[in-house]
């Protein structure tokens, strides 16, 4: 977290996207992470998902809890409204802000020690109330702001910077997320910016819960030979289900699908993945399928990252809640107060 | 056999029902109540029941008070027994010349009676059994017949009680047939077999008036429907569920949208208490009003964001059903023991706006305004009520609402606003001196009017910094916002005692009724009093001057560390010898016999103690 603005000054030749916003447009404040830190990774990737889906900055709000993950939130989107609230309770207080005003995006940000610890909680029941939201995890399985403890995602059998063992086994938030009913399960590398920026373009489309893990290594406390979140070890252990493409609904294609090649998948806005299939029977559409698959590749080691599920026909929280089109928060007393009429009748029945 | 005279009085008594939680009488016995009211007579039930499901004892009161007191009186004239667990305490309770009433199907020995009251036997479940076969009607008509028996001798107008049931049971003509018939059979068999009606006697009055009776938990949530209240998150816990439960269905009928059929609101159940307050932090941040319903325990739990709420200046409302604490304590019973947990919540220097209701009506009224408070103010709101008041029906004023009335959004800046030429916005500015910002909401404008909200400390430009003079700015900016609520929050109500005196007490919230009462009590003892309800903390100024116009101020309250006087000496620096702890805290709602005795004995003290003489 900083107070270090970057200069506004932009250069006049910067592509521009639909909407005539620049990557700067999409910034935030100077990162005081660590240099090389993997969240700083995922924040560029946020802004080049924002950038080429042309959002509106300020039309997306921020959420954060406590922690490194959950200072990346200054560091993009500079005109949006960010809310770094209490350690672990992000989801909560986006699920507030989600009812109150159903038309912002909300991009929910948080980290292994926030999400897997003691906002374990909140992190479960904010996907399976189907909030419609991007839920991503920086996950890197340390605690880097308190100096290097294991976090519950921290692999049994790894060892921290001081060389001390894990005992206790992980928390897999994948495997999780999925057992509760996201309806847009993924998992991606910070070092992977291809793979990473249209898997969070696409959450962001996704209406429903879409829940995002980047292994995300602390280049501090947690980037060593007994890590098992360091860089080295999960590039020589990635396994990519698919790559994606988002595609928007103003260019529309029609794609033959077939094994080795392209599923396009149709979403409830009308916006449509394009899976470039790698493993030609991974079927993104089969939640059973994809929690086997992921424990499958668990046993042997591998980290599997892609986009592991998706339900073409997911419902938000509103959808189930039967909640007005208009946001809650603009009614105004004559929307709302049943008047003096109303009451009248309800003194009337008390008697 | 009396040996003492049977208790003889109209419209002036106390009927207790002892019945085992889970045998569906409680329907029958607000029935009861209800049916009174009926006469023009006013009543003050009150729920006495265990933290469980079923087979413990409960039990519930009704007071029948033409002069229309309010409070629990204390003591018993007519004991319906029907538990046999508690028997013996029930015996015990009733007032010297008083009745039993009780099931004689297998008559008790005369030992378990008292030679003292008149035993009234009716055997229940014989009739019940020659009548019905199903074990269940069994067991709810017995409520039934019993309301029948008492029907006459109380002698109460058998229509009157007959409409209340053709009400409930409206459009269900079978229900309606045989209850009705249940009812009958328990008054005709009174009638033919006993001597009615009794000494206490129900006589059609006309003390009612237009007063509607209703719970203090749906009054507060109707505020919350008619206050614009669009989120409520909630965790279940006594005794403030019903808050949530009573929203929920009072928005199904008053809030779906016309044309859609969709609904005006959102009501979730949190996975917690933590997620709950979270949820409705969330959802004012973002421009909606919001509230929870909770009670002691979750109030422990919601603290850390309830800091959150006061630091980072968010709105947000907690209607605090108080139970007996500490810890679980007794969860079914009354206090008023949170008064310091809620002023000063959570860790580092807070304050927090507390308002403090003394009945359903005020309930209503101040629930509806606690949200234009916490928008105006951007702070958390406490609306203070227990569970004397949250879970019993009380007669109060109708509900009224100004047609006229808008709501008070408070400093909120929009993109206009943002756009006019010189406008400066800072998150954390006091533009205009009285230590209330001016926010934005999420999504205002593409360019201006963004900030970040955090619980760390930041500059008047929500700027993060660990600055200390621009911390200790920002504490104090906070400081003169508190001070600006004193004026906003309902001012404490005073009434001078008949004659000039040099005493005075204070009380506050559901104590209300019985003080009522007992100052009539203490002035028959020639004890004069002038009183103040406090309705709110921050404490307007008025309350340190009616402490500075008396020499002993009595604080009447129920918990056992006088945690509003407390708060009194703490706020207003205030010597606290001159205020004069009364306290209750039995778990059972304060009576004005407990208020005029402790009172007027330390009245009668201060009046033979040279030493008190010298202090005063």
């Amino acid at each position: 977290m900083t107070y270090i603005a970057k200069p506004k000054f932009q250069h006049p030749g910067l592509p521009k996207n639909d909407l005539g916003y620049t990557h700067r447009d999409y910034e935030g404040k100077v990162s005081t992470l660590c240099a090389g830190c993997g969240h700083d990774s995922i924040t560029a990737s946020i802004i080049e998902a924002c950038y080429e889906l042309s959002i509106e900055p300020h039309r997306v709000a921020k959420i954060s809890g406590i922690g490194c993950s959950s200072k990346t939130p200054d560091y993009f989107l500079g005109n949006s409204h960010g809310f770094n609230s209490v350690h672990g309770r992000m989801p909560s207080v986006l699920t507030g802000a989600n009812l109150a005003n159903r038309d912002l995006i909300y991009l929910g940000v948080s980290g292994d020690g926030d999400s897997a610890s003691i906002g374990f909680g909140q992190f479960a029941h904010s996907i399976r109330r189907a909030v419609n939201m991007t839920y991503i995890v920086e996950n890197n399985g340390v605690y880097g702001l308190t100096k290097g403890q294991f976090s519950a995602t921290a692999d049994r059998g790894s060892k921290s910077k001081k060389g001390v063992m894990n005992t206790d086994n992980a928390i897999d938030l994948v495997a999780i997320a999925l057992q509760l009913g996201a309806s847009f399960v993924a998992r991606s590398f910070s070092g992977d910016k291809s793979q990473l920026v249209p898997l969070i373009a696409a959450a962001i489309r996704h209406r429903g819960a879409a829940f995002i893990d980047v292994i995300s290594p602390c280049i501090a406390f947690n980037n060593h030979a007994g890590s098992t979140k360091s860089f080295d070890y999960v590039r020589e252990h990635n396994d990519a289900v698919n790559r994606l493409d988002v595609l928007t609904g103003r260019d529309p294609i029609t794609v033959e699908y077939a094994p080795g090649t392209v599923q396009v998948v149709e979403q409830h806005d009308g916006t449509r993945l394009a899976l470039r299939k790698i493993d030609a029977d991974y079927d993104a559409n089969d939640r059973l399928a994809a929690m086997t698959f992921l424990q499958k590749h668990a046993a042997k080691g591998q980290v599997v990252t892609g986009l592991l599920y998706v339900d073409p026909d997911a419902e938000d929280l509103h959808a189930h809640l039967d909640t007005v089109e208009t946001p809650l928060n603009t009614l105004e007393a004559k929307d709302l107060c049943p008047g003096s009429a109303a009451l009248e009748k309800i003194n009337a029945s008390l008697r | 056999m009396s040996v003492q005279s049977p208790i003889s009085s109209v419209n002036d008594f106390v009927v207790r029902f002892a019945n085992v939680n889970g045998s569906g009488s409680a329907s029958a016995n607000e029935l009861f109540a209800r049916s009174i009211l009926r006469h023009g007579v006013p009543v003050s039930p009150r729920n006495i029941f265990p933290s469980n499901i079923q087979g413990l004892p409960t039990w519930y009161e009704v007071r029948v008070t033409e002069a229309g007191h309010l409070g629990a009186r204390g003591g018993v004239d007519l004991m319906v027994a029907m538990n046999p667990q508690t028997w013996d305490k029930d015996v015990a309770s009733i007032e010297p010349g008083g009745y039993l009433f009780y099931d004689s199907t297998k008559p008790m020995p005369t030992s378990k009676f008292r030679s003292d009251i008149t035993v009234i036997g009716v055997p229940l479940t014989a009739i019940t059994n020659s009548t019905y076969t199903d074990p269940r009607q069994r067991q709810l008509f017995k409520n039934i017949i019993y309301l029948g028996a008492l029907c006459a001798l109380l002698d109460l107008d058998p229509k009157l009680v007959e409409q209340l049931i053709g009400e409930q049971y409206k459009g269900k003509e079978k229900l309606l047939s045989s209850n009705v018939h249940a009812l009958h059979l328990g008054r005709d068999w009174a009638l033919q077999n006993l001597k009615c009606p009794i000494g206490l006697q129900v006589k059609k009055s006309d003390k009612v008036g237009e007063r509607i009776f209703i719970e203090g938990n749906s009054a507060a949530a109707l505020g919350a429907v008619y206050g614009g209240a669009t989120v409520c998150a909630w965790y279940p816990i006594t005794p403030s569920s019903s808050v949530a439960e009573a929203f929920t269905s009072h928005c199904k009928k008053l809030r779906h949208d016309p044309a859609t059929g969709k609904a005006k609101y959102a009501i979730v159940q949190g996975e917690d208490e933590l997620a709950s307050i979270g949820i409705v932090i969330g959802a004012s941040w973002n421009g909606a009003r919001a509230f929870t319903a909770t009670s002691g325990p979750g109030i422990s739990l919601m603290t850390e964001f309830i800091g959150l709420s006061y630091f980072a200046e968010i709105p947000a409302v907690i209607m605090n059903i108080q139970r007996a604490g500490p810890s679980t304590g007794m969860p079914t019973r009354t206090q008023q023991c949170d008064i310091i947990a809620c002023a000063y919540a959570s860790h580092g220097d807070t304050k927090h706006v507390l308002l403090f209701p003394e009945d359903p009506a005020e309930a209503f009224e101040f629930a509806a305004q606690s949200f234009d408070l916490a928008e105006r103010l951007q702070t958390m709101i406490f609306l203070m009520l227990d569970l004397d008041i949250g879970m019993n029906h009380r007669l109060c004023r109708p509900l009224k609402w100004d047609d006229a009335r808008q709501y008070d959004r408070g400093k909120v800046m929009t993109a206009e606003m943002l756009d006019e030429p010189g406008r400066d916005f800072g998150r954390y500015l006091d533009v205009d001196g009285d230590g209330i910002p001016y926010r934005t909401y999420p999504g205002t404008h593409p360019t201006k009017g963004s900030f970040f909200t955090r619980g760390t400390s930041r500059d008047r430009y929500a700027r993060y910094s660990e600055e200390g003079a621009i911390y200790a700015d920002n504490m104090q900016r906070l400081v003169r916002k508190f001070e600006t609520a004193q004026d906003m929050v309902p001012r404490p109500l005073q009434a001078n005692a008949a004659k000039p005196t040099k005493y005075g007490v204070i009380y506050f919230g559901s104590t209300s009724p019985a003080m009522d009462e007992a100052i009539g009590l203490l002035e028959s003892r020639g004890h004069q009093l002038d009183r103040m309800r406090i309705r709110a903390f921050p404490f307007h100024s008025s309350v340190a001057s009616f402490i500075a116009d008396h020499d002993f101020v009595y604080v009447v309250e129920q918990n056992r560390d006088g945690q509003l006087r407390q708060l009194i000496v703490n706020e207003n620096d205030i010597d606290p010898v001159r205020l004069v702890p009364i306290l209750h805290y039995d778990g059972t709602p304060i009576t004005a016999r407990f208020i005029a005795n402790a009172i007027g004995d330390h009245q009668d003290h201060l009046k033979v103690t040279p030493l008190r003489k010298a202090v005063s």
